[in-house]
């Protein structure tokens, strides 16, 4: 829900249900790294109410426009810390698969050693 | 006026003249410094943990900030995507400890916050008790099987609403029965007694009309749950054994069906599949002077994290270094007033042995004074790296801890998405 005005649409105040701080403070990150944006800002009217406003004035631009952009923005920087992070993860799950087949071939290697070594004895 | 200041020389400006004037960047000349100032580094990347209270807290956001100095301050996609990186420090089924380097903290929090509340997973909601005589009340009950986490994957499951009818695309059944028999000492109920009914209630529903001929029960499954594939080698059960739930006295007996339904913590605390999700973070220790025999022992011994080593310099020397700066859990012991006194030359020479990127050396000419007093403030530096934050993730054991963070994001995503097209 946007409250604004029909004249000037570069000041509004947008108007979330069922949000809180958690979506509200990563966007308001977001917005205020927008050199368009004048005032960039979240508030929580009561913390019984599931419900957000923020206001977002810019330097021109309408400011649905410009908050539309940092919700995209945030949805991309999402997409890529999920990416990097899958390819860390498999990558470690690799580097331990590797680890332990090196000790299990270790031990194995050392165990037919003990093993020659008893017959050698005989 | 004198005519003298009209003998100008005039020459022709050539066009390469002109194109280096279009092109000239201050920045470009060699003896101009690049980037910010060391002092305005430290307050943009850190935090300073000084005895009194932490500064420079809140971050510089605006893009533009630093603009006059040439550094950008923006966090857009394609700074936030060269910079972006994670390491896994460790990994088990249950546990996650992982690097996020270059990610602002608001976006940090919230997937903290996404993971405590807003993730779903299966926990026991409706408990039908046929019998109880045990000295545990119903609902305490109903409450402690509700808080036992149940190895299910919440993504092959359905929400239940309240005109929804239980199946088995929505609903899991357990059934508890035991009985401690007259004359045997007192047992313990353990998690490890709750059966897991893949074929749905066995509770008959009491019926108002006459007895029909189909008896219904509390739920409707038309399949069998241990048909899917997902469940056909693993069955469902609670992620620990060995839970107590009750405990019984002779002759008492507990018998009662648990209906587990799908929900998120933000409704309940135990549908939360995290133990625990928490992030610090990176801290960075620098030593501002030289500590070195008697003082770097008092230093070493002073930390309770072990962050300090001695290390020796030949001639039976020993200095202090920083070992394990990862470890520092800013507990300030080593910035407390001490009870020895410090001769203090502090040479203004900083020891930047942390995992710091590249950054400039700690110079501490402000901090330089010769201090004859008891205290270390001055001569250890705690700080907190921004944007690099260790989070520790702890499942309860429905699913992993890395698909939990996964799913934690998409969920992030979800909301923007929301957002958008609400505004479109």
């Amino acid at each position: 829900m946007e409250h604004g005005s029909f004249k000037d649409n570069s000041h509004a105040t947008f108007t979330l249900g069922e949000e809180d701080h958690t979506l509200a403070n990563a966007v308001r990150f977001v917005l205020n790294q927008d050199p368009r944006v004048t005032v960039g800002a979240y508030t929580i009217p009561h913390p019984s109410l599931e419900s957000v406003n923020i206001r977002v004035q810019t330097t021109g631009d309408p400011a649905k426009e410009v908050f539309k952009d940092a919700c995209q923005e945030l949805m991309q920087m999402n997409r890529h810390v999920r990416s990097v992070f899958d390819k860390a993860v498999t990558e470690y799950k690799a580097e331990q698969e590797r680890k332990e087949k090196k000790a299990a071939e270790e031990l194995q290697r050392q165990r037919e050693l003990f093993g020659s070594m008893d017959i050698e004895s005989n | 006026m004198e005519s003298d200041g009209e003998e100008e020389v005039r020459r022709i400006v050539t066009d390469e003249e002109k194109l280096e004037a279009q092109n000239f960047n201050i920045f470009d000349l060699p003896d101009v410094p690049k980037g910010l100032p060391p002092h305005l580094e430290l307050q943009r990347t850190r935090v300073v943990c000084e005895v009194k209270a932490p500064l420079h807290a809140t971050g510089t956001i605006y893009s533009g900030a630093y603009i006059s100095s040439g550094v950008d301050n923006s966090v857009n996609l394609e700074n936030f995507s060269e910079n972006f990186k994670v390491d896994v420090i460790s990994l088990t089924k249950t546990d996650m400890v992982f690097d996020m380097i270059g990610i602002p903290p608001g976006v940090a929090n919230a997937f903290r916050r996404i993971l405590l509340a807003e993730l779903p997973s299966m926990a026991i909601e409706k408990v039908f008790v046929v019998n109880n005589t045990s000295i545990i009340q119903d609902e305490v009950l109903a409450h402690r099987l509700g808080l036992i986490p149940i190895v299910a994957d919440p993504r092959l499951f359905e929400y239940l609403s309240e005109n929804d009818q239980p199946n088995e695309r929505n609903t899991i059944v357990f059934k508890l029965h035991v009985k401690c028999p007259k004359g045997d000492p007192r047992r313990k109920v353990l998690s490890s007694e709750l059966k897991w009914l893949p074929n749905g209630s066995e509770l008959l529903k009491e019926s108002a009309g006459g007895s029909t001929t189909n008896p219904k029960t509390h739920t409707s499954f038309s399949r069998s749950q241990d048909s899917f594939p997902e469940f056909a080698d693993n069955p469902i059960m609670p992620s620990f054994q060995d839970i107590l739930i009750a405990k019984l006295g002779p002759g008492q007996e507990i018998e009662l069906e648990a209906h587990a339904v799908k929900g998120i913590g933000k409704t309940h605390a135990k549908w939360s599949p995290v133990a625990t999700a928490w992030y610090r973070m990176f801290p960075e220790v620098i030593l501002l002077k030289e500590f070195e025999g008697k003082h770097a022992e008092e230093l070493v011994k002073v930390c309770p994290r072990k962050v300090f080593d001695i290390e020796e310099m030949g001639q039976g020397r020993k200095r202090a270094t920083v070992a394990r700066p990862r470890d520092c859990s800013l507990c300030r012991e080593c910035l407390r007033e001490g009870d020895e006194t410090i001769e203090g030359e502090a040479k203004s020479k900083g020891k930047a042995e942390a995992k710091s990127e590249g950054k400039t050396e700690a110079k501490s000419e402000g901090k330089a004074e010769a201090k004859g007093k008891r205290d270390w403030v001055d001569q250890v530096a705690l700080r907190r790296v921004k944007n690099h934050f260790i989070f520790t993730i702890e499942s309860t054991g429905s699913q992993p801890p890395d698909v939990l963070f996964t799913e934690a994001v998409k969920i992030l995503e979800d909301k923007c998405e929301r957002v958008i097209s609400e505004l479109s």
